[in-house]
């Protein structure tokens, strides 16, 4: 730790219509903080293109495009090939939520990832739709509430677990896949980095708390990114040349109690359903080799 | 040079000459031609450009959007459900004032399904800020490619150049093929003022809220307006340079006509020859092509029409339960001129339903009936009609 070197410049500028305690903001913050200025950047419809772009408002140092819900992927690909052909060396990056990304964006990113195009794609995942007020994704994980896995007599929140989006790129053979956090930025800058330096398609899938859609106090967003990370709910790795290796693993693992504990979106949980996620994360660790310590 | 070409290799061979810089487009028939004769030129070397091999339509025209954003010429090619597809991106990318060049292969829509011609698709996203232009035959689908790239950079808006599925698509004809240094002192190179650039970072798509949205839709509706005499400008300095110019619209025989026909498209070419066999029984029948649908000309069109005592409005397209858009449109151009013909609305040649000669007599003596006898009567009416299937 120790070497987290980032510009003092802002990209992307103060005065955004963000919640407070938002952390897609200060993902997108932090990665144009390690892009520097020479960048494109082509956004997804969601949270961060509502709250970022109020006519003629905008919070963006750098340029920046939004087309629709589903395509960024797609205008990432015309904005890399416009520029091979206009002999400009840029690497454009794409942001979009979980939404925009695991589902209605998905077959963009594949045929995008596919072609091979130069550019960083950064999902800014904060398990829903949080945008359109709380619906559930297909990131959003096993139990959790939301406005369309309401909790009633006979269900209990999200009954799927969570889809794993980087495997699904990694099935591309793209370069570098990454998963990250805003708990760790050090982690999170330094992939960010090291995607910019490398040609290709690169993904990097960021696990971004909600204050608003996963019901807890603002002031606790880095607390709460850091136990996901901790706990091993959210595991930080990276794949390269279909390699996998864990960038963070925590001292101690602690108990996924502590992590679920801190949302009203988790709430209703019994300890049996608790143990229940509590083993499901015993072996997604046990499978990248993180152990209890 | 002369060439026998396809519908489908003239608009490649324009894409061609226009030097497009990202080409983006997915197989659909009757379009397909258009997508493999530029993969070949690019393959081959002749044209020095981007091909993206996009996994739909819609990210085909997404991939236009980011291309012309950041400074590229950018064309596409699609047809019926492609189109659709496309539909939601036809918005983002007039909204946006991007001068992509699309042609259309007019195909019929699902379901049921048919790959065979009419004219559902595109007058189904007419109302999508594109400018749409509409071909009789394949030395016009070449030339208003060419067209639409130079008016599209003038106007900032994307332009649709439309022509029927197979009846030109895929049927070759002798087209006049200019030389490049011709064609590139017409079209200059496109150097747009506003693009995505780190030098001069700018954000495009903003959110625009009710106190911008509808001034953002005035200017946009303004400038298609601006489209119109901008079109004509752009025909007038082809003319004078390739010797060939089509307006906005072509008038055929109609100076002292009672009766007009009213096309767009292929059928002009069938409907000429239908005008003559009439005037050589001495009868008062002429035609209007309509070439440019959006911006829709209404003040040129009622002034062509004026004279005429039945106006009979032949279109492939149905607005279900009222009638066809085109008639629609024509109506609405006379609603405050005073001098009027009658109004006809004749919708045939649905999902490939051959359009004969026989049809358009039929036409024009329903037409005719209601010209001498004062009255319209029905104005919607299905020509072509097996009326042993809908028993």
């Amino acid at each position: 730790m120790g070497g987290l070197e980032l510009k003092e410049e802002e990209f992307f500028a103060q005065g955004h219509r963000a919640c407070a305690g938002c952390a897609e903001a200060l993902a997108i913050r932090l990665a144009l903080k390690a892009t520097g200025k020479n960048v494109i950047v082509a956004e997804a419809t969601g949270c961060m293109e509502v709250v970022s772009t109020p006519y003629p408002q905008t919070a963006w140092k750098v340029p920046w495009i939004h087309g629709a819900f589903e395509n960024a992927a797609a205008i990432a690909s015309g904005i890399e090939v416009a520029l091979k052909v206009l002999g400009k060396d840029i690497k454009p990056v794409a942001f979009a939520g979980d939404g925009g990304t695991a589902d209605i964006g998905l077959q963009a990113l594949s045929g995008a990832l596919e072609r091979g195009h130069n550019f960083l794609y950064i999902c800014l995942d904060n398990e829903a739709y949080m945008n359109t007020g709380i619906q559930r994704s297909g990131t959003t994980p096993f139990t959790a509430w939301t406005t369309t896995t309401p909790v009633g007599r006979v269900k209990r929140g999200e009954d799927r677990s969570k889809k794993d989006m980087p495997a699904i790129v990694a099935a591309h053979h793209v370069p570098y896949v990454a998963t990250a956090s805003v708990g760790y930025p050090w982690d999170y800058v330094e992939k960010v980095k090291k995607a910019m330096e490398i040609n290709g398609p690169c993904y990097i899938h960021v696990h971004c708390p909600c204050p608003t859609g996963w019901r807890y106090d603002p002031k606790l967003t880095i607390k709460l990114a850091r136990l996901a990370v901790d706990t091993g709910a959210w595991i930080l790795y990276e794949m390269e040349g279909g390699k996998i290796r864990v960038t963070f693993k925590p001292e101690k693992r602690r108990p996924v109690r502590e992590y679920l504990k801190l949302q009203g979106r988790f709430a209703h949980l019994s300890e049996t359903e608790i143990d229940e996620i509590q083993r499901e994360v015993d072996s997604n660790c046990r499978k990248l080799g993180i152990g209890w310590y | 040079m002369r060439r026998v070409l396809n519908g489908n290799e003239a608009a490649a061979m324009a894409a061609k000459l226009a030097r497009v810089q990202v080409i983006s487009a997915y197989p659909i028939t009757p379009q397909t031609v258009v997508v493999e004769t530029l993969a070949k030129f690019v393959a081959d070397g002749e044209l020095d450009a981007e091909f993206v091999k996009v996994e739909s339509e819609h990210s085909a025209l997404s991939v236009c959007l980011g291309a012309s954003a950041t400074g590229a010429r950018a064309f596409t090619a699609t047809s019926s459900q492609g189109l659709m597809l496309m539909s939601e991106i036809l918005y983002v990318v007039s909204g946006m004032r991007l001068p992509i060049v699309m042609t259309n292969a007019n195909r019929s829509l699902s379901a049921p399904l048919s790959i065979w011609n009419d004219q559902q698709d595109s007058m189904a996203v007419r109302d999508s800020g594109w400018v749409q232009l509409y071909c009789e035959n394949n030395q016009e689908i070449l030339d208003s490619v060419l067209q639409a790239f130079r008016l599209a950079e003038q106007v900032f808006l994307p332009v649709m150049v439309c022509y029927d599925g197979y009846i030109l698509s895929h049927t070759v004809e002798p087209v006049d093929v200019p030389e490049q240094d011709e064609v590139d002192s017409f079209l200059p190179p496109y150097s747009p003022k506003f693009k995505l650039d780190p030098e001069h970072p700018i954000t495009m798509g903003a959110v625009g809220v009710p106190e911008v949205y509808q001034e953002f839709r005035y200017q946009q509706h303004e400038a298609t307006e601006l489209a119109k005499k901008k079109l004509v400008e752009v025909d007038e300095e082809f003319g004078k340079r390739f010797g060939r110019k089509y307006g906005m619209m072509e008038e055929y025989r109609t100076d002292d006509a009672d009766i007009i026909l009213l096309t767009m498209g292929s059928l002009a070419g069938t409907i000429k020859e239908v005008v003559d066999r009439w005037r050589g029984r001495g009868e008062k029948v002429g035609l209007v092509k309509l070439r440019l649908y959006r911006p829709f000309p209404a003040e040129e069109l009622a002034e062509v029409l004026m004279g005429a005592k039945a106006v009979g409005v032949v279109e492939k397209d149905i607005s279900m339960g009222w009638v066809g858009a085109l008639y629609t449109d024509v109506v609405a151009a006379f609603a405050n001129v005073k001098r009027r013909p009658l109004f006809l609305d004749f919708v045939m040649g649905l999902g490939g339903r051959d359009v004969k000669f026989s049809d358009l007599d039929e036409v024009i003596e329903i037409t005719s009936g209601a010209a001498s006898s004062g009255e319209v009567g029905k104005v919607l009416h299905w020509i072509g009609l097996d009326v042993e299937k809908v028993r």
